[in-house]
């Protein structure tokens, strides 16, 4: 009896969950779903939702167009860049906060984290001044820097909380053995922090490649990335389904991969460590 | 413990990370600052000269400020609430124990890792155009007049881009505190006798009142800034020109710096006042 009644509501809540979650999804399925359309499908009354001639015109018009390739490998640099250099910057600052702590650290922390929450908007012009001051702009170089540093508290933070959680016990150990600062941290630290790093570069990978003021404001057609490469269909281009489809399908799959492998470290990196 | 000589290599170690930030938060700020105090008009010959406060009082007292205040915090709360309400229930959905539930977590996140841009251009385009979008499509099916939405109901639409782009985040993180929940607590309510509804309101939600107030904090932090939905769809038309919109057109597309600088100056502050709030949750658990 009792078992019957839990599986009626498991079935219950399989069934609402997949629908609120197929509900919520809908709009990149239907994005993805009208890539593979023609132009006349797609636009269809009644909607065709699976029943059509797929096709896969839109993405060889799409690619032959815009660039495609450039708007990706823009974004490959960009965002792999600036994650990059953010961890090369970042990992000697978190591994000395959490293994050599003092009384400022927390300060410190605290402090990084202000830094991320100054709006954009509010230092645009100094930022642009400046890029055009050092003829930054519009190249991948300065879209690099300035990801770097809107990512690089992030970076700290989630290193600082992976860090944290490696005993120290093992460090005071290796050190009794005799162990130079650099064997330390080569041989006994890197290790064990490789899964938290690794985490680390893929959250930031995933916010470099999404992010829009900078991207928008700070470069056009040599630096952009696949940001700027879906806005340039704004106006008139939207107004083809498919192509548009084709595009954003284009920008976001890869993303979306990613992304599907990093939702423990969303939650760990967006919240600073305050959900746990 | 630590030896002198890692004490100074600790440091060394984090010098880089500190000054870059320092520098990063420090130079454009204290350039903002001056130029709000500015006559800077770079097309019309550049610096004019000290404006006094000027700029902050021409910034509030311009008719486009209040609109633009109305404008923000209507998106803002209205993303807010919708998130953080169905974040709560859906984060509760995804508790239960169902079929694929892996599969359906990943559903409900996918939104989050779409690029601003992409979103606002769908959704535009091929959800909320009144001809062949597809809200329109059905609006036709049940024989209704499709709706102008991004011309109509701007508000209503960017409510609903943002919160489609925030509703897994609040979800997600809302999941995460609830799944930290001592299932015994609930057990033993429930055997005393206490109805769901009871269970949900005096013991699930004052056990994610925590987990809310950090969602609030930073997606208010966020929404406050976002750009790229609003470029992509109505471009501040419609009477959708959020406060930081108004001031990017005022920087970057009327080119009167010094204005934009002292509205740049008024986001800051009311970001920090906001800020301040959710610094003291992060300190607290950074303590414990």
């Amino acid at each position: 009896m009792a078992r019957a009644a839990t599986n009626r509501r498991k079935t219950i809540n399989t069934i609402l969950a997949w629908s609120v979650g197929l509900l919520i999804f809908f709009p990149i399925l239907w994005t993805i779903l009208t890539s593979f359309k023609t132009e006349g499908d797609a636009i269809a009354y009644p909607p065709k939702f699976l029943f059509f001639d797929w096709t896969l015109e839109n993405y060889s018009i799409v690619q032959e167009r815009s660039n495609y390739m450039r708007y990706l490998w823009n974004s490959v640099i960009i965002a792999g860049g600036s994650t990059l250099l953010g961890i090369i910057i970042a990992v000697p600052a978190a591994w000395s906060m959490a293994f050599v702590p003092s009384k400022r650290t927390k300060d410190i922390l605290m402090w990084m984290l202000s830094t991320k929450m100054l709006p954009a908007v509010g230092v645009l012009y100094p930022i642009y001044l400046m890029f055009i001051k050092l003829g930054l702009l519009d190249t991948r170089l300065g879209l690099v820097i300035v990801l770097m540093l809107i990512n690089l508290p992030i970076i700290v933070w989630m290193l600082y909380t992976y860090f944290k959680e490696i005993p120290a016990e093992i460090l005071e150990a290796a050190r009794m053995d005799g162990a130079s600062l650099k064997s330390e941290l080569l041989y006994v630290l890197t290790p064990m922090a490789i899964p938290g790093i690794a985490s680390t570069i893929l959250l930031n990978i995933i916010l470099a490649w999404n992010e829009a003021f900078w991207t928008l404001n700070l470069t056009a057609a040599k630096a952009g990335t696949l940001t700027a490469f879906i806005a340039s269909y704004s106006s008139p281009e939207g107004l083809f389904y498919a192509k548009l489809s084709a595009a954003s399908t284009m920008a976001i799959a890869p993303i979306l991969i990613l992304g599907w492998f990093s939702q423990k470290q969303l939650v760990r990196g967006l919240t600073f460590g305050a959900v746990k | 413990m630590a030896t002198k000589a890692s004490r100074s290599a600790a440091r060394l170690m984090m010098a880089p990370a500190v000054i870059l930030l320092l520098g990063w938060m420090l130079v454009p700020l204290i350039m903002t600052l001056w130029f709000s105090f500015r006559n800077y008009l770079p097309l019309k010959g550049g610096d004019l000269g000290f404006a006094g406060f000027d700029n902050f009082i021409r910034f509030v007292t311009s008719t486009s400020f209040w609109p633009a205040i109305g404008a923000t915090m209507t998106i803002v709360v209205g993303a807010l609430v919708i998130t953080i309400v169905f974040g709560v229930l859906l984060a509760l959905l995804l508790d239960q124990p169902m079929w694929g539930q892996g599969i359906v977590r990943i559903l409900v996140i996918a939104p989050f890792f779409v690029m601003p841009t992409v979103s606002g251009l769908v959704w535009k385009n091929m959800f909320l155009d009144s001809v062949n979008g597809l809200f329109a499509q059905i609006a036709k099916m049940f024989g209704a007049t499709p709706v102008e939405w991004i011309i109509d109901q701007p508000f209503p639409s960017l409510i609903l881009i943002v919160s489609w782009q925030w509703l897994p985040f609040a979800t997600l993180i809302l999941l995460t505190a609830i799944q930290s929940l001592d299932s015994e607590q609930l057990e033993a309510a429930e055997m005393d006798g206490a109805p769901p509804l009871k269970r949900f309101w005096y013991i699930t939600i004052p056990h994610l009142s925590r987990a809310i107030t950090v969602v609030l904090l930073i997606e208010t932090i966020f929404m406050l800034s976002i750009f790229a939905e609003i470029k992509m769809t109505t471009a501040g038309a419609f009477g959708t020109k959020t406060l930081t919109y108004l001031i990017y057109q005022r920087v970057l597309e009327s080119q009167n710096v010094g204005l934009g600088s002292a509205g740049g100056v008024y986001t800051i502050i009311l970001a920090n006042i906001v800020a301040i709030f959710l610094m003291r949750l992060v300190g607290k658990n950074l303590d414990a």
